[in-house]
C-alpha cells in the first residue's frame, strides 16, 4: 500500500462539531449520516429476526405468543424493507460516491439532500415509536381490511412513518436524476458513465414513479383508520384487492429499488478486481433501464391467489418471466467479465462472488413463483420467504457490502483488515445459505409463512435455519468490529488503493470538502483497465 | 456552456452572480437543474394523485348510480366559480413570471399578490363547501348520514371527494405559502432578467395544481349533470 499521509483538510475533519454534521450539505457527509441510521435500523430489524428464529427452533409456541410473533415478523420486515434495503445502497453509497464518480462538486440540490435525510429520520422515529408502543401485527404489506378496520396495533404510527420516509426516497431519486442529467463533468458522456451511475439513474426512475403511489395508498389506509373514510372497506362495497394492486404497484418495483443499485456496485467491483472492461457495457447499462421499466408491469404476480382474472394472471405471469431477461443479461455479462480476467483476491470481490451465486438462486426461484400453477402451491409458504431473502439479503445486502468494502478506503481514508473481511464474507455466505436454503424445502413441503407453531416433522430444517442465522449474526458483528477498528488503527489507504479507474479514485482519500481541486475533464470510458499496465499483487 | 453567465472562474475577473450556488458552474446550469427538478417533482405528483384517481375510476365503473347521486349533491355553482378563480390565477401567475423575466419588479409583486388572493379565494370557497357537507353529515365516517338507494357506495364517493379535494386544497395551501416567500423575495429585488428561476418554477407548480382542479371539477361535479339540465 502507498504511504501518503492523510490529506490535511478533508470532508471529515474540515469541521467536527455536531452542528457541522447536522447542518451539512456535503453529499459525502450525508451518505455517512445515512450509514449511521441504516445501521441502527438494521440492528433493530436483526433483533426482531432473532426473535423469530428463536421461536421457530421448536414446533411449539413456547418463546413468544402468537400475537407477539406477528408483531416481531412485521417489525422485522418494516425496518428491513423501508429503512434498510431501500436506502442502503442509493442513500449511503449513491450519496457518497455518485457525485464523485461523475466529477461533480455535489448533488444538484444539496439542501434538499439534507432535508431528505431529516425526513428519513422523522419517518424512522415514527416507526420506532410504533415498535416501542407495542409494534404492528399486520405484516409489512398492511393488507386491508385487517390494517384499516380490524387490527388494534399501531398501524397508524407505522403507516405514517413509512408515508413520511417515502418522501425521503422520492426526493433522493429526484435529486440523483437531476444530478446525473446536469452535473456531469466535461467529457463525461452518457456512455462513459460508470455502470453504478446508470443503475442509480434507473433506480431514481423507479423511486420517482413508484414511491408516490405507495405513499397515497398508505394515506388512504390512514384516512380509513383515523377518520373512518371508506375506500377499501368491503362493508361499503369497497375493494380490498384494489389495495393490493396499489400496494404492489410500488412494492414490486421497490424490489428493483433494492437490487438495481447493488447490481451497479457489482459492475464496478467486478471490473476492478478482474482488471477488465465490463463485458457488454451498453447491454448492462440498458438492462438497468429495462428492469426499471419492466419492473412496473409485473406487480399482479403477488395477487395470483387473490381472485384476479385468469387472463390478467396469464399476462402478468408472462411479464414476470420477461423481467428475468435483463437480469440474466447482467449475470451473463458479469460472468463474461470474469472470464480470462486477472482476478485479484481482495475482500470486495468475495462479496461479489457471494452475490452472483445467491442472486442466481434467488432469481431462478422467482421463475418458479411466476408460474401460475406452481404459485398456487407455493404462495405464502416458506418458499416465498426463502426466494425473496435470496434476492434481498443474498443480492442487495451482499452487493451493499461489496460496495462498502470497495469504497470504505475512499470514505474513511483507512484500510480494514483484508483477511478479516474475507472471513466475514465467507461466514455470511455460509450462514446465509444455511439459514435460507432449508426454507425452500420447508416451503415446498408446505410450511406456511407467518405462523409461530408448526408440525414436528419440520423441526430439523427449522433448527438448521436458526443455526444459520446465528452464523449470520457472527458474520455481521465481525464486519462491524473490523470496520470500526479500521477507523482508529487502519492503514492509510492512499488515493487509489485498488488501482481502479473512475473519477472518485483520482481525488484524495478521504476527499476534500469540494471533491476535486479542479473540475476533472473526462476523455475515456469508465473501465479502461486494459489500457493501463497495472500490476497488482 | 453557451450563454453562461458569471462562471466561478470568470476570465474577466467579474464576481460570480450572487444567486449562483457554489456547486454549479453557471446560472444556466443552475436554472436547468431547478427546472428539470420541478418537472420531475410534478411527475411524482401525477403518480401521487394517480393512486386516488385509480380508486375513483374503479368505483365509478362499478357504481355509476352512486357516483351520479353523490355528484348531484355537490354545489356546482361554487365548484364552477372556483374553477374560474383558478383559471384566472393561472393567468396572473403567468403574468408574474413574464414580469420577472423582463425585470419589472413592481408588476411581479403585484401579479404574485393577485395570484395569492385568487388562491385564498379558492380556499375560502372550499371552506364554505366543506362546512355545508359537515352540516349535512355528508362527511364519511361514523356520523355519515345519507338517504338514498346507494347510501353505502355514496359514502365511498364522498371519501374520494374529500380525499381528492382535501389533497388538492393542501397543495393550494403549500402553493400560497411558496408564493408568499417568492413575493417577499421579489419585493427585495432578488430577481432580474438573468435570474428569475424561483418565480418560474413556482409558476410551474401553481399551474400544475390548477390543472389538477381542471380534472377534479368534471370528475366530481359533472358526473351526471346532463339529465339535470336536459
Amino acid at each position: 500500500m502507498t504511504t501518503t499521509v492523510l490529506p490535511r483538510v478533508n470532508y471529515l475533519n474540515v469541521r467536527t462539531t455536531v452542528a457541522s454534521w447536522m447542518l451539512t450539505k456535503d453529499h459525502k457527509r450525508i451518505g455517512v449520516m445515512y450509514l449511521v441510521v441504516v445501521a441502527l435500523a438494521f440492528f433493530l430489524g436483526s433483533i426482531m429476526a432473532a426473535g423469530v428464529r428463536i421461536e421457530l427452533t421448536t414446533p411449539q409456541g413456547d418463546f413468544v405468543s402468537a400475537d407477539t410473533y406477528n408483531r416481531m415478523f412485521t417489525m422485522h420486515a418494516v425496518f428491513m424493507v423501508f429503512f434498510v434495503l431501500i436506502p442502503v445502497v442509493p442513500a449511503i453509497l449513491g450519496n457518497f460516491a455518485m457525485p464523485l464518480m461523475i466529477g461533480a462538486k455535489d448533488v444538484a440540490f444539496p439542501t434538499l439532500n439534507l432535508m431528505s435525510w431529516y425526513i428519513f429520520v422523522i419517518g424512522f422515529l415514527f416507526t420506532v415509536a410504533a415498535m416501542v408502543l407495542g409494534g404492528v401485527d399486520t405484516g409489512w404489506t398492511f393488507y386491508t381490511p385487517y390494517s384499516s378496520n380490524a387490527s388494534t396495533s399501531n398501524v397508524l404510527l407505522a403507516g405514517l412513518g413509512i408515508f413520511i420516509t417515502g418522501f425521503s426516497s422520492i426526493l433522493t431519486g429526484l435529486n440523483f436524476m437531476v444530478t446525473i442529467h446536469r452535473m456531469r463533468a466535461p467529457g463525461m458522456t452518457w456512455f462513459r458513465l460508470p455502470l453504478f451511475v446508470w443503475a442509480i439513474y434507473a433506480t431514481s426512475l423507479v423511486m420517482i414513479l413508484g414511491t408516490p403511489v405507495v405513499a397515497i395508498t398508505l394515506f388512504m389506509v390512514v384516512l380509513e383508520r383515523a377518520f373512518g373514510f371508506g375506500i377499501f372497506d368491503p362493508r361499503l362495497g369497497g375493494d380490498p384487492v384494489l389495495f393490493q394492486h396499489l400496494f404492489w404497484f410500488y412494492s414490486h418495483p421497490a424490489v428493483y429499488i433494492m437490487i438495481l443499485p447493488p447490481m451497479g456496485v457489482i459492475s464496478e467491483v467486478i471490473a476492478c478486481f478482474s482488471r477488465k472492461n465490463v463485458f457488454g457495457y451498453s447491454f448492462v447499462a440498458f438492462s438497468s433501464l429495462a428492469i426499471a421499466v419492466f419492473g412496473f408491469l409485473v406487480w399482479a404476480h403477488h395477487l395470483f391467489v387473490s381472485g384476479i382474472s385468469p387472463y390478467s394472471a396469464m399476462i402478468f405471469s408472462f411479464l414476470s418471466f420477461a423481467v428475468a431477461i435483463p437480469s440474466a443479461v447482467k449475470t451473463f455479462n458479469w460472468t463474461a467479465t470474469l472470464y480470462k480476467g486477472a482476478i485479484w483476491w481482495r475482500a470486495p470481490i468475495m462479496w461479489v462472488f457471494g452475490f452472483l451465486g445467491l442472486f442466481l438462486v434467488g432469481g431462478l426461484t422467482g421463475l418458479f413463483l411466476a408460474s401460475l400453477g406452481l404459485d398456487v402451491h407455493l404462495h405464502d409458504t416458506y418458499f416465498v420467504v426463502a426466494h425473496f431473502h435470496y434476492i434481498m439479503v443474498g443480492g442487495a445486502i451482499m452487493g451493499f457490502f461489496a460496495g462498502l468494502h470497495y469504497w470504505w478506503p475512499k470514505m474513511t481514508g483507512r484500510m480494514y483488515s483484508n483477511s478479516m473481511a474475507m472471513l466475514a464474507a465467507l461466514l455470511v455466505f455460509v450462514g446465509f445459505n444455511l439459514t435460507f436454503f432449508p426454507q425452500f424445502i420447508l416451503g415446498y413441503l408446505g410450511m406456511p409463512r407467518r405462523y409461530h407453531v408448526y408440525p414436528e416433522e419440520f423441526q430439523v430444517l427449522n433448527v438448521l435455519s436458526s443455526a444459520g442465522a446465528s452464523i449470520l449474526a457472527v458474520g455481521y458483528t465481525l464486519i462491524a468490529l473490523y470496520l470500526v477498528y479500521s477507523l482508529f488503527r487502519g492503514e492509510e489507504a492512499g488515493a487509489n488503493p485498488w488501482l481502479a479507474t473512475g473519477l472518485e479514485w483520482k481525488t484524495e482519500s478521504p476527499p476534500s470538502p469540494h471533491n476535486f481541486p479542479e473540475t476533472p475533464i473526462v476523455n475515456e470510458g469508465a473501465y479502461e483497465y486494459s489500457k493501463r499496465e497495472i500490476k497488482v499483487a | 456552456m453557451p450563454n453562461g453567465i458569471a462562471a466561478h472562474a470568470d476570465p474577466h475577473g467579474h464576481a460570480p452572480h450572487p444567486a449562483l450556488q457554489h456547486h454549479f458552474q453557471t446560472l444556466d446550469q443552475q436554472h436547468e437543474a431547478a427546472t428539470i427538478g420541478m418537472w420531475v417533482f410534478l411527475v411524482t405528483e401525477v403518480m401521487f394523485f394517480g393512486g386516488l384517481l385509480m380508486a375513483y375510476l374503479l368505483y365509478r365503473v362499478w357504481y355509476p348510480e352512486a357516483w351520479a347521486e353523490g355528484s348531484l349533491d355537490l354545489d356546482i355553482a361554487l365548484g364552477g366559480f372556483n374553477t374560474v378563480v383558478l383559471i384566472a390565477s393561472s393567468l396572473t401567475m403567468a403574468l408574474a413570471v413574464r414580469s420577472a423575466q423582463i425585470g419589472a419588479q413592481r408588476a411581479t409583486v403585484g401579479w404574485l399578490l393577485a395570484t395569492m388572493a385568487l388562491g385564498l379565494t379558492f380556499l375560502g370557497v372550499k371552506v364554505i363547501e366543506y362546512s355545508e357537507k359537515f352540516a349535512l353529515n355528508h362527511v364519511p365516517g361514523a356520523n355519515f348520514v345519507y338517504e338514498g338507494p346507494h347510501a353505502r357506495q355514496v359514502e365511498i364517493f364522498f371519501s374520494l371527494y374529500f380525499g381528492l379535494t382535501g389533497l388538492h386544497a393542501l397543495h393550494m395551501v403549500v402553493g400560497v405559502s411558496i408564493l408568499s416567500v417568492i413575493t417577499w423575495m421579489a419585493s427585495r429585488g432578488r430577481f432580474s432578467p438573468e435570474w428569475n428561476t424561483p418565480v418560474e418554477i413556482s409558476g410551474l407548480y401553481w399551474h400544475f395544481v390548477d390543472i389538477v382542479w381542471i380534472f377534479l371539477f368534471p370528475l366530481l361535479y359533472l358526473v351526471d349533470r346532463a339529465h339535470q339540465f336536459a
